[in-house]
């Protein structure tokens, strides 16, 4: 691990984050630049696999590009997207069992369409219509699927990860091999939240995995402004978590950082920290525009180390890829994503009787009551039912 | 006199209170260098520098408890939650903290600072963009309350609350941020806290609210004048410590009050507003005083536009209340 530097005032700021950075010794790697892989990190996955994932990768960037799209013709009104990072979120889900839990954070519908959250049903949430599994309650990208192990998203930045160390706890004291694996931004450390789930996933030893996915940004945000340290990985020392670094971008080392660590808590070793660095190509979301803030040149670089990219000329050198897979996998795509969309975009906005269901598993008699005054009263303008 | 949207005018009073007190510092998460989510404190960072205008790590609590701590060795902290909905995990330092040090000091600590946030719905938030959470902290002894409805206001009384002695949260109207366009007076003046507008006379129905549904009232009261029924629209602009008396007054006048506010009904200020007229002004009443508000539900996302207070459900209770 590179000394931490010590000149660093109270006014330092970065000029850039450098992919360099994503290069470094101490980060686990396993693709080489020229395309071929470490063989002692490889984490030894098939050719079927290596293509499952390559087309998962390549699928979620089709809707994400596809919903950024939605949002600029109003048809949607908002999105979050995953450009660029795409291999720590894809990667990571992989690497769960069938009985392991998901906990996220807002920009990984990738992993979600991973374990099986059906695309019409995640278009479905963009619209909040009535066939959303969240019932038009939350903003787009704010999904849940209980049926596929996936948390429920919510805004509030960090408060996700002490409940992925409560569930995991639970999971240990019911003797289940159960493990839960819950992502969050580098910004999310600077929350309370990553530091009490560091401490109890320490102390009690919690085979929970803790993914920082360390994308460069919050919001306009650079990280030498939500830490002095030297990254993230190494904040899991003082609490006696594990912590590893790996290269983001790096398909093959997300895996293996991830399935090392889901080993680790499946044995009772407890708990790991995972740093991936990657890099968030796009703006914050479709609310933000990045040029008053980032630095030039900054974006090309990650360019040129985006992990589909990367994948794809591996798929290549091992004679496993060509053009015309690539046009099918974006035929086949297309076509998907054309079809979910017409399904999910017919759906009516949920029922007005239905924003006073939940609230409580039954409700009391003055959301009755008020539930019956708002169906009598006269309706609002400018909105989709 | 300049036009001025909320955001401007906002900025301008930040601009011209750092100019004037140098003790005035800006922190939050992306205040700096972007100016804010909103653009409020755009152009601050390159004006006063990185140390006056301070992008902060991701943490409420961390921005208020260290506000608090600057407060107390002098400074003016002015911080930013991005967003009222994020103000929970600071919670605990404002409430446990900074109203209760005057008090628990024995006054030889007073704490003041004014911590800015917009609230409100009506912009396709959801849940944790769209709250309006004024009765939870109005509710906490030692506090100020402020939510302003226009451009003029919004500049005075920011100015006001950053030079008054206790701590004060300052609710921005975000639905309202820019549409809310209207003339603003140059240079320095305040909107003394605790003083409410008469935004619209009328002799028939009193109508309480503040924020963006003064302009769903208003909207209600043009249609119920066309039926003969005119609004006294009452903009209370402080929400705590309240201006009891012109509500009074306003209700002694009509003799029936409506109250409008977007947070849900329970417990909510509109509860609050009502006793009070009830002990204060029973008499007069004519008809039942009747709340017009959000629903006790978590904010919705789809149905936001049913789940708000505008005027289509403003309008059936100012008559009703007329008719009564
Ligand atoms: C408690 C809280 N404060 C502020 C926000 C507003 N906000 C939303 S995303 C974000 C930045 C998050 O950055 P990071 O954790 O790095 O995740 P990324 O968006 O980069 O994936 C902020 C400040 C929030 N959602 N919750
Ligand atoms: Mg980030």
């Amino acid at each position: 691990m590179t000394t931490v530097s010590t000149d660093r005032g109270p006014h330092h700021r970065s000029a850039e984050r450098r992919p360099e950075d994503a290069l470094a010794a101490d980060v686990l790697r396993v693709m080489r630049p020229d395309g071929s892989l470490d063989p002692a990190a490889d984490p030894h996955l098939s050719d079927a696999e290596v293509l499952a994932l390559y087309r998962a990768m390549v699928r979620t960037r089709v809707v994400d590009e596809r919903a950024v799209a939605l949002q600029r013709q109003g048809r949607i009104g908002f999105h979050i997207g995953s450009l660029g990072e795409e291999a720590t979120i894809v990667g990571s889900a992989f690497a769960l069992r069938p009985q392991d839990w998901l906990f996220p954070c807002y920009r990984e519908f990738g992993a979600a369409l991973l374990r099986g959250l059906p695309l019409e049903r995640y278009f479905d949430n963009l619209f909040g219509n009535a066939g959303d599994l969240a019932k038009g309650r939350q903003m787009p990208d704010h999904w849940c699927d209980r049926e596929h192990k996936l948390g429920s998203v919510s805004s509030p930045i960090g408060t996700q990860i002490t409940q992925a160390v409560g569930f995991a706890w639970a999971a240990r004291l019911r003797r289940d091999d159960v493990v839960a694996l819950v992502y969050f931004g580098d910004g999310a450390t600077s929350s309370s939240d990553f530091h009490n789930g560091l401490n109890f996933a320490g102390v009690y030893r919690t085979p929970t995995v803790l993914l920082c996915r360390n994308n460069g940004w919050a919001i306009s945000v650079p990280t030498e402004r939500q830490t002095a340290s030297e990254g993230f990985a190494s904040k899991g020392a003082a609490y006696g978590v594990h912590g590893v670094r790996c290269d983001g971008n790096d398909l093959f080392a997300v895996v293996r950082a991830c399935r090392d660590a889901i080993a680790r808590a499946s044995r009772g070793d407890g708990p790991t920290l995972v740093e991936a660095l990657t890099y968030r190509l796009s703006g914050h979301s479709t609310s933000d525009d990045p040029k008053a803030y980032r630095p030039e040149g900054e974006v090309a670089r990650w360019s040129e180390l985006d992990p589909i990219e990367r994948l794809r000329a591996h798929l290549v050198a091992r004679g496993q890829w060509g053009a015309p897979a690539e046009a099918a996998l974006h035929a086949e795509l297309a076509e998907e994503v054309r079809a979910s969309l017409a399904a999910a975009e017919k759906k009516p906005a949920p029922a007005l009787a239905s924003m006073f269901e939940d609230v409580y598993a039954e409700p009391p008699w003055h959301l009755r009551e008020q539930r019956e005054a708002l169906l009598a009263g006269p309706r609002a303008k400018g909105h989709g039912g | 006199m300049a036009q001025m949207n909320m955001v401007q005018a906002i900025n301008d009073a930040l601009r011209l209170e750092m100019k004037r007190d140098d003790r005035v510092v800006v922190l939050g998460e992306d205040v700096g260098k972007v100016g804010g989510v909103f653009r409020v404190t755009a152009g601050l960072y390159d004006e006063f520098g990185d140390e006056r205008v301070i992008d902060t790590p991701l943490s409420e609590g961390g921005i208020i408890g260290t506000a608090i701590g600057m407060a107390l060795y002098g400074l003016v902290p002015v911080p930013e939650i991005q967003f009222a909905d994020f103000i929970f995990p600071a919670y605990d330092q404002i409430v446990s903290e900074l109203a209760k040090y005057r008090y628990r000091s024995g006054g030889e600590y007073p704490c003041k600072m004014v911590i800015r946030t917009p609230v409100g719905g009506g912009i396709r938030g959801g849940h944790y963009h769209s709250q309006s959470p004024e009765a939870q902290f109005i509710h906490v002894a030692g506090l100020k309350v402020v939510c302003p409805s226009n451009a003029a206001d919004a500049k005075g009384l920011l100015l006001a609350a950053i030079r008054d002695p206790d701590p004060v949260l300052f609710f921005e109207p975000k639905r309202v941020y820019r549409a809310a366009k209207g003339e603003v007076p140059e240079g320095d003046y305040t909107v003394p806290l605790g003083q409410a507008k008469v935004v619209r006379p009328g002799a028939d129905v009193t109508i309480v609210t503040w924020g963006a549904m003064v302009y769903e009232a208003l909207d209600a009261a043009n249609k119920a004048s066309a039926e003969g029924v005119e609004c006294e629209i009452v903009d209370l602009r402080t929400l705590w410590p309240l201006d009891i008396d012109s509500v009074v007054a306003s209700v002694k006048k009509t003799g029936r009050l409506v109250v409008v506010h977007e947070a849900p009904r329970s417990c909510g200020l509109g509860g609050e507003i009502v006793s009070l007229v009830n002990e204060k002004a029973f008499l007069h009443l004519e008809a039942p005083p009747v709340r017009v508000t959000g629903f006790d539900t978590p904010f919705p996302y789809t149905l936001e536009m049913e789940y708000l207070p505008l005027a289509h459900r403003i309008l059936p209770a100012v008559l009703a209340t007329a008719k009564y």
